[in-house]
């Protein structure tokens, strides 16, 4: 399936949960945070929150700011 | 000198120096700056994963998480919607519920724009985060953003990253004035007597990056800047004399061994 992940087309296996998607980018989940269609999803929903075709998804980190 | 602690939303911060997180050489030099800069509060901002470069080394694993507060910011947000959900991410991330709000409203000035900021303040007061806006140096909106929740307000002292200095010494003087709520100048600061000069005014702490980040030697900077804070708050504290426009002899009139000349000009030395 296609999902819109960080704003750019991305193929993946799908549906998935949160928690598979992360670990399928070799991501950290506790150094990150995942918007799912607009809504934050809280850590704990990661296993049960499952991304299906279209869906739209931001992963963001902290980063160096002022 | 006594305990003199920063206090926003019931927190003490030892130090009222805040620093960013951006633009330094590398993460071990920034690290060195925050300790020779006695913080322990840091801005960092929240960015998209780059899911092509992975290899990057954490920033988080830079900062003395057990010594220094993470304060994350909405910085590059244009509107309010865009803001509100950073802050929501960023408190995902952080497992705190603070926030630097950033509503920018010019790209060339970087100003805030201040009504989407009253918004936004507004909406994540009622979610329940600390907020600390950015906000222009405008006692009106100073006042409205207190009174709309927030834990602090942070007016510039010159736009970011331009070095300025303290552009309206008299309104940062004014929203200190009114201010129930902490004022940290935030934004403008090119070097330590910037930072002095608003501790001096009455500001309860300044918030700097470039300046530190920036300088030639961030360390030494973060040092100056560190010294600079602490020695503007203790001439707030202290009490300045009143400016006036004549000079005033410090030694005694008297006993002067030519009194009688001086008697006679009408002067009297330093």
């Amino acid at each position: 399936m296609t999902i819109r992940l960080n704003g750019e087309p991305y193929e993946i296996a799908g549906p998935v949960t949160i928690s598979a998607l992360l670990a399928a980018l070799n991501l950290d989940p506790r150094i990150v945070a995942v918007e799912h269609n607009i809504v934050v999803v809280k850590r704990h929903q990661y296993d049960a929150t499952v991304v299906r075709e279209g869906d739209e998804i931001e992963i963001v980190r902290f980063v160096g700011g002022g | 000198m006594t305990s003199d602690p920063l206090i926003i939303a019931g927190r003490a911060f030892r130090s009222r120096l805040v620093v960013g997180t951006g633009k330094y050489p590398s993460n071990a030099v920034m690290a060195d700056a925050h300790r020779a800069s006695g913080t322990d509060m840091v801005t960092v901002a929240v960015r998209r994963v780059n899911l092509s470069d992975k290899s990057k080394e954490s920033l988080i694993d830079y900062i003395e998480r057990e010594r220094i507060f993470i304060l994350p910011n909405t910085a590059g947000c244009y509107t309010a919607e865009d803001a509100i959900r950073t802050a929501r991410l960023a408190r995902e991330v952080g497992l705190s519920n603070w926030v630097k709000l950033e509503v920018i409203g010019d790209e060339r000035t970087l100003f805030p724009d201040n009504v989407a900021l009253l918004e936004a303040t507004r909406v994540l007061v009622a979610e329940g985060f600390v907020v600390l806006p950015y906000t222009n140096d405008d006692p009106v909106i100073c006042r409205k953003l207190e009174e709309a929740g927030a834990a602090a307000v942070m007016p510039l002292g010159a736009p970011i990253g331009s070095g300025l200095g303290i552009q309206n010494p008299n309104n940062i003087r004014i929203i200190k004035d009114q201010a129930r709520v902490p004022v940290i100048v935030d934004a403008g600061v090119g070097t330590a007597s910037d930072a002095a000069i608003a501790m001096e005014l009455g500001a309860d702490g300044v918030l700097m990056n470039s300046a530190i980040a920036l300088a030639e030697d961030p360390v030494a900077m973060a040092s100056a800047m560190k010294l600079a804070v602490e020695a503007g708050r203790l001439a707030f504290r202290a009490g300045r004399i009143p400016k006036r426009p004549h000079g005033s002899a410090s030694s005694p009139p008297e006993g002067r061994i030519a009194a009688a000349a001086a008697a006679a000009g009408g002067r009297t030395g330093a």
